[in-house]
């Protein structure tokens, strides 16, 4: 057994951090949970139902894609890209939500709720819900319904009640809140369909074992194509579910650099920034013990981000281990930066990044030319940029409507 | 013996709770007073924070005000310390746990016993993580409060067994607010902590009249009520004190 996953069965620890730390209220919910995925996780039937809706339903496997025209312009290491805008829904969001729609189904509950913070997860979930004939629910901060406005239309399509949060910062946060108070409320029927790998055990567990498909992929294919591992993973960190997915295969092999990246908004230096790791500290909040941006009484401090998707002031328990023991790094990228690298993978390899991957492309354009040619990355676009467009536009003066 | 147990001496406690600060630390000392002299037996006083997750709209609202107004728990201190002057019932601190984590769990509890709080509520450290404070609580005498919900079911007689100070049971599922209502069997759950412990125990979570007071503390050792006397100085700010007095005193009655 690898040791991250005996930590993970002892009460949900990555080194000092995860655990549970929630209302009374929630234990045996989450003890069912537990329970009911430990047993899932390891049967044949579950798997190959998951397999099937993964593969024929949201269009996995997902490409590992040589960028050579972005490879050539850029100078030095070869660049892949691992397309998980290409899935159903255009969001590695999907996988995870597959997963836990099916335990909750087996379980017996009848109804999903969920936090959203671009509207990635979200209509990833209405979009379970509708196919898995559950019912459906979305908290999404008030700013950010107004920032992704598509995507809150997208989710009522698909049958879901989307609601917005106003307490707070109105942001991804405040919707973690709203949905864990509604999750209080009602836990018979309802499944809190958590989609970051944070929140208390055992979410950080399930959501990067669901993941973990990502690097599970790219191992193979990398090792097809080039029958070598890479020498560098790059994925967006906001509660870091697509990053812990990209990294999880290669973490016993050392050689693989494993770069997360941060939201660093409008620089680390101000306050407008969400880069957790790079500014926050240690804390316990929305069920974890992990790093946090807070004030210096413990109070959760406004995160800013152009990004909707990584504006979070916390990141998940697992990253966090990852950077104590020095096996990930995590760097903060700009909005300037990444709204670059945004522009720049389209017009390169026509191929438009949600805002969220962009700061990982963004990474990687400073880091590619620093490395030989016979260097390789890979950096996963964790979806698509459409969403993003009017959003972008307006970042650069242009006045569109949607 | 805890202090606490000091509450549950003289019949039913009647348990107010009150974010301080809200709409200022003046305020909350006047309405601390008002409450101890109309029979409140314990207070709880609520340290803000600013993501509460187990609360509802109301004392979200209370802890949004107070921490626009520049309350940080040294001056949630520095109010104890002046209230120990004349108010001699038990304080028990309700926060959340990154505001003991982020100010020191040694020096938090160290503070606590040098200004003259009992103990502290902490709703999101459930019994699998209380070990994180318990042991400096224990040092230095402040007990841990324990919740049991609607939904602990098996797990009653694990928590009652190390129960200290007294036993909130959660009356209804979700986050606090008023209830018409109060459909849980609390009963039985009441029964369950008696085969474990001696420990008194007082329901909060809904409560906001005299009837539902008394039909709580009928089953238990006490009632807690927060959001509706939330409402009260959400209402009259800076002129709540009288206000208060007034609902508190209904309530201590109903409960004689």
């Amino acid at each position: 057994m690898r040791k991250e996953d005996i930590m993970s069965q002892s009460g949900g620890r990555f080194g000092i951090h995860g655990g549970q730390y929630i209302p009374e209220t929630l234990m045996n919910a989450v003890i069912e949970l537990e329970k009911a995925y430990n047993h899932y996780k390891n049967d044949p039937d579950f798997n190959r139902e998951l397999t099937e809706l993964l593969n024929n339903y949201a269009g996995r496997p997902s490409l590992l894609y040589y960028a050579e025209k972005l490879t050539k312009e850029l100078g030095g290491a070869k660049i892949y890209l691992k397309r998980e805008d290409l899935n159903h829904t255009g969001s590695h969001k999907i996988n995870n939500v597959l997963g836990q729609a099916l335990l909750a189904k087996k379980m017996g509950k009848t109804r999903l709720i969920a936090e959203t913070g671009a509207g990635q997860h979200g209509v990833a979930t209405a979009t379970a819900a509708a196919l898995l004939g559950m019912d459906c629910v979305v908290f999404m901060g008030e700013e950010d319904t107004k920032r992704q406005a598509l995507n809150v239309y997208r989710m009522r399509l698909l049958g879901a009640e989307v609601i917005p949060v106003k307490s707070g910062t109105a942001t991804l946060k405040d919707a973690v809140s709203e949905a864990m108070r509604e999750w209080t409320s009602r836990i018979s029927d309802t499944h809190y369909c958590l989609g970051s790998v944070m929140g208390p055990h055992p979410f950080p567990t399930i959501v990067r074992d669901f993941q973990a498909v990502i690097s599970r992929e790219s191992r193979r294919q990398i090792l097809e194509k080039e029958g070598r591992l890479p020498d560098a993973v790059i994925a967006c960190v906001g509660g870091g579910s697509n990053a812990i997915g990209s990294f999880y295969h290669y973490i016993p092999d050392k050689s693989v650099c494993l770069i997360g990246c941060e939201a660093g908004g409008r620089g680390i230096d101000t306050f407008d920034t969400a880069a957790t790791i790079n500014t926050g500290k240690l804390g316990i909040f929305h069920g974890m013990k992990s790093y946090f941006c807070q004030d210096e009484y413990g109070q959760i401090a406004p995160v800013y981000s152009i990004s909707a998707g990584l504006d979070y002031p916390g990141v998940g328990p697992e990253h966090a281990y990852l950077y104590d023991t020095g096996r990930a790094e995590y760097v903060p990228i700009t909005d300037d930066e990444a709204v670059n690298a945004f522009e720049y993978l389209s017009r390169m390899e026509g191929i438009i990044p949600a805002i969220e991957s962009a700061h990982a492309v963004a990474y990687a354009m400073k880091l590619a030319p620093t490395m030989d040619k016979d260097k390789i990355i890979i950096i996963t676009i964790s979806g698509r940029g459409d969403k993003d467009c009017a959003s972008i536009a307006r970042y650069r003066g242009e006045n569109i409507n949607e | 013996m805890s202090n606490i147990a000091k509450a549950f001496a003289d019949g039913k406690a009647f348990i107010p709770f009150i974010t301080c600060g809200d709409p200022d630390l003046e305020t909350t000392a006047k309405v601390v007073r008002e409450a101890v002299k109309n029979g409140a037996d314990l207070v709880e006083l609520g340290i803000p924070f600013s993501d509460p997750t187990a609360e509802g709209p109301v004392i979200q609202g209370a802890n949004i005000r107070a921490l626009a107004g520049g309350v940080t728990t040294d001056k949630v201190f520095e109010l104890v310390e002046e209230l120990r002057r004349d108010v001699e019932i038990p304080l028990v601190f309700m926060t959340y746990a990154n505001v003991v984590f982020s100010y020191g769990a040694e020096h938090f509890m160290q503070r606590c016993a040098e200004t003259g709080v009992d103990g502290i509520i902490l709703p999101d450290m459930p019994f699998e993580e209380k070990d994180e404070f318990s042991e400096i609580a224990e040092k230095y005498g402040i007990d841990m409060i324990s919740l049991i919900a609607p939904t602990s079911e098996n797990r009653i007689a694990m928590i009652a067994k190390e129960a200290k100070g007294f036993i909130y049971i959660v009356s209804s599922l979700g986050v606090t607010g008023t209830r018409s209502e109060i459909t849980t069997n609390i009963g039985d759950i009441v029964s369950v902590i008696r085969e474990n412990t001696d420990v008194p125990c007082a329901v909060g979570f809904g409560i906001s009249n005299p009837e539902q007071a008394k039909k709580m503390a009928d089953f238990s050792d006490g009632a807690i009520v927060g959001s509706a006397i939330i409402r009260i100085i959400e209402k009259y700010g800076r002129d709540s004190a009288e206000y208060v007095s007034e609902y508190i005193k209904s309530m201590k009655d109903a409960l004689k």
